[in-house]
């Protein structure tokens, strides 16, 4: 049985959208055009100030070769897991207190009545391990793919670097929540750098601020947690991702470019 | 790398990326998935590991055994595999410095163009090894029991109490770090204490006490234990007095 359907009946005129018409001599003609015309005008305002478009578009528009797979989301995966152990690190400094008669009270306030503390705090705990292993992957598919050779030597020099800032972060970090496993073995840490050569008791000298352990040890290491070594970390990362821009991300070593015909004639 | 092969990979490459596709949208997707999984794997970490806290640091504890995170567990298995003192330096300091030497300057040493990683056997079974060496040290690390635990079996004539006393003394020698100067069996170091592996057979159980409240420096005195814990001092002759 044949079907028949009927053309839907067109729209009344009141319910019609009607076509866009281009702003005019007169001005925007609705507020969204409004707001558009503001929004560029406010990017306008900071372009011509700063000519940050330039660099933008730098970053965001270049190629990446063909080939990339998910391999080479570790990197930027390790720089969120650095941001998200920097937004739960703060959070958690408005309410630690780096004194070693306050710290483990402080502490065990965040976790047992701050509001969300334990989540909090379980987020940067175990954000340190994942950023740890994200870290050691990316290096190893560096390394493997052999993407520290020419030009890239300088940006794998960096990347050692940052390993070795991540390791001393959790070093650092491990102290402060100052409970017995933190205690003893940073005490055992710090006295493993002492049997160092040469720099080595003048290292743990330093750590500890003293010969011994002491009152000021525990806000040295929340310094170094929270000001020296993450300042170090996010100078390195930015010098890293300007030289990932500048050099370009490498191809997967197996990629090869298909040469155009014209080319290979030339070549002859 | 020569300056042909420099050239040669730079036209190459810059044919590759010609081919490529922008970094945005392309890439930047690929990246924020891949945040949102490292976001929700931190999220469920989180709440199903919790972060529990420990008892409070107490300095004057003997009795804890520190543990490191578990990704520092490969460097704490170096320390206990190299035991001599003239080497600890070495193990401490030595290995790590220059694993980290090395890795700094691989760029340096490795120069040749070839980037795959089958025509790099080389490179790629030294990377293999050091996976596969830290994972194995690492596996060490985390099963290994605590760095001043003595492991020896006792005397077969001890029953009852003796026996619950005699592991009690076992704990509190362990604890008290005698193990840093004495060898007790294959435990411990060698110096510069003088070997406890038989030290009854020279010295009976009271002339052992006497030497713990009153020995000759470096040791540390045993004086205020046997003041204030009495028992545990008791303990600790009794295990020291069974080694013969």
């Amino acid at each position: 049985m044949p079907r028949f359907r009927l053309p839907t009946p067109s729209r009344p005129a009141a319910l019609q959208s009607k076509a866009k018409r281009p702003a005019g001599a007169n001005g925007p003609s609705g507020p969204v055009e409004t707001a558009a015309e503001g929004g560029i005008h406010v990017v306008d305002w900071l372009d011509e100030r700063t000519s940050l478009s330039g660099g933008l578009r730098w970053m965001m528009f270049r190629k990446v070769p063909k080939g990339t797979n998910w391999f080479y989301t570790l990197g930027s995966a390790t720089m969120f897991a650095f941001l998200s152990q920097a937004v739960t690190g703060i959070f958690l400094a408005m309410y630690y207190d780096p004194s070693p008669t306050r710290a483990y009270e402080s502490v065990r306030y965040i976790v047992n009545d701050a509001f969300l503390g334990e989540f909090v705090r379980g987020m940067h705990r175990w954000g340190s391990s994942v950023m740890v292993i994200l870290i050691c992957l990316h290096m190893a598919r560096t390394f493997f793919f052999g993407a520290y050779k020419y030009p890239r030597e300088l940006n794998w020099v960096i990347g050692v670097a940052l390993l070795i800032l991540t390791f001393a972060m959790s070093f650092t970090g491990y102290l402060l929540p100052f409970d017995q496993r933190s205690y003893w073995a940073t005490i055992v840490g710090v006295n493993i750098n002492g049997t160092g050569p040469l720099v080595g008791p003048y290292l743990s000298d330093f750590l500890r601020a003293g010969p011994e352990f002491g009152a000021t040890t525990l806000s040295r290491f929340y310094a170094i947690h929270m000001m020296l070594v993450p300042g170090l970390i996010a100078a390195l990362m930015g010098a890293h991702l300007y030289l990932v821009a500048k050099l370009g991300t490498t191809a997967p070593p197996w990629m090869r470019a298909e040469r155009e015909k014209s080319l290979i004639e030339d070549e002859v | 790398m020569n300056q042909l092969e420099k050239e040669e990979y730079l036209r190459e490459y810059a044919l590759l990326k010609a081919k490529g596709k922008p970094f945005f949208p392309y890439a930047i997707a690929k990246d924020s998935a891949m945040a949102v999984i490292t976001l929700i794997v931190i999220i469920l970490m989180s709440l199903i590991l919790g972060a529990e806290l420990g008892p409070k640091a107490d300095p004057t504890t003997t009795t804890y055994v520190p543990r490191p995170e578990w990704y520092f567990f490969f460097l704490f298995e170096v320390l206990r595999i190299i035991k001599p003192p003239e080497f600890v330096p070495m193990a401490t300091i030595g290995v790590p410095t220059l694993c980290m030497i090395l890795l700094f300057l691989l760029p340096f040493y490795d120069r040749s163009a070839e980037r795959r990683p089958e025509r790099r056997p080389i490179a790629t079974a030294a990377g293999i090894l050091t996976i596969f060496a830290m994972a194995y040290l690492t596996f060490l690390g985390a099963n290994a029991g605590s760095p001043n635990e003595i492991d020896m079996a006792p005397p077969a004539d001890l029953k009852g109490a003796a026996l619950t006393e005699w592991n009690q003394g076992r704990l509190v020698v362990a604890q008290s770090g005698c193990l840093a100067c004495h060898q007790i069996g294959e435990n411990g170091n060698h110096g510069p204490g003088p070997r406890l592996t038989h030290i009854a057979r020279n010295l009976p159980a009271a002339a052992i006490a006497q030497t713990l409240r009153n020995p000759t420096a470096p040791m540390p005195s045993f004086q205020r234990l046997s003041d204030t814990e009495p028992e545990k001092f008791n303990a600790m002759v009794q295990f020291l007095g069974s080694l013969k």
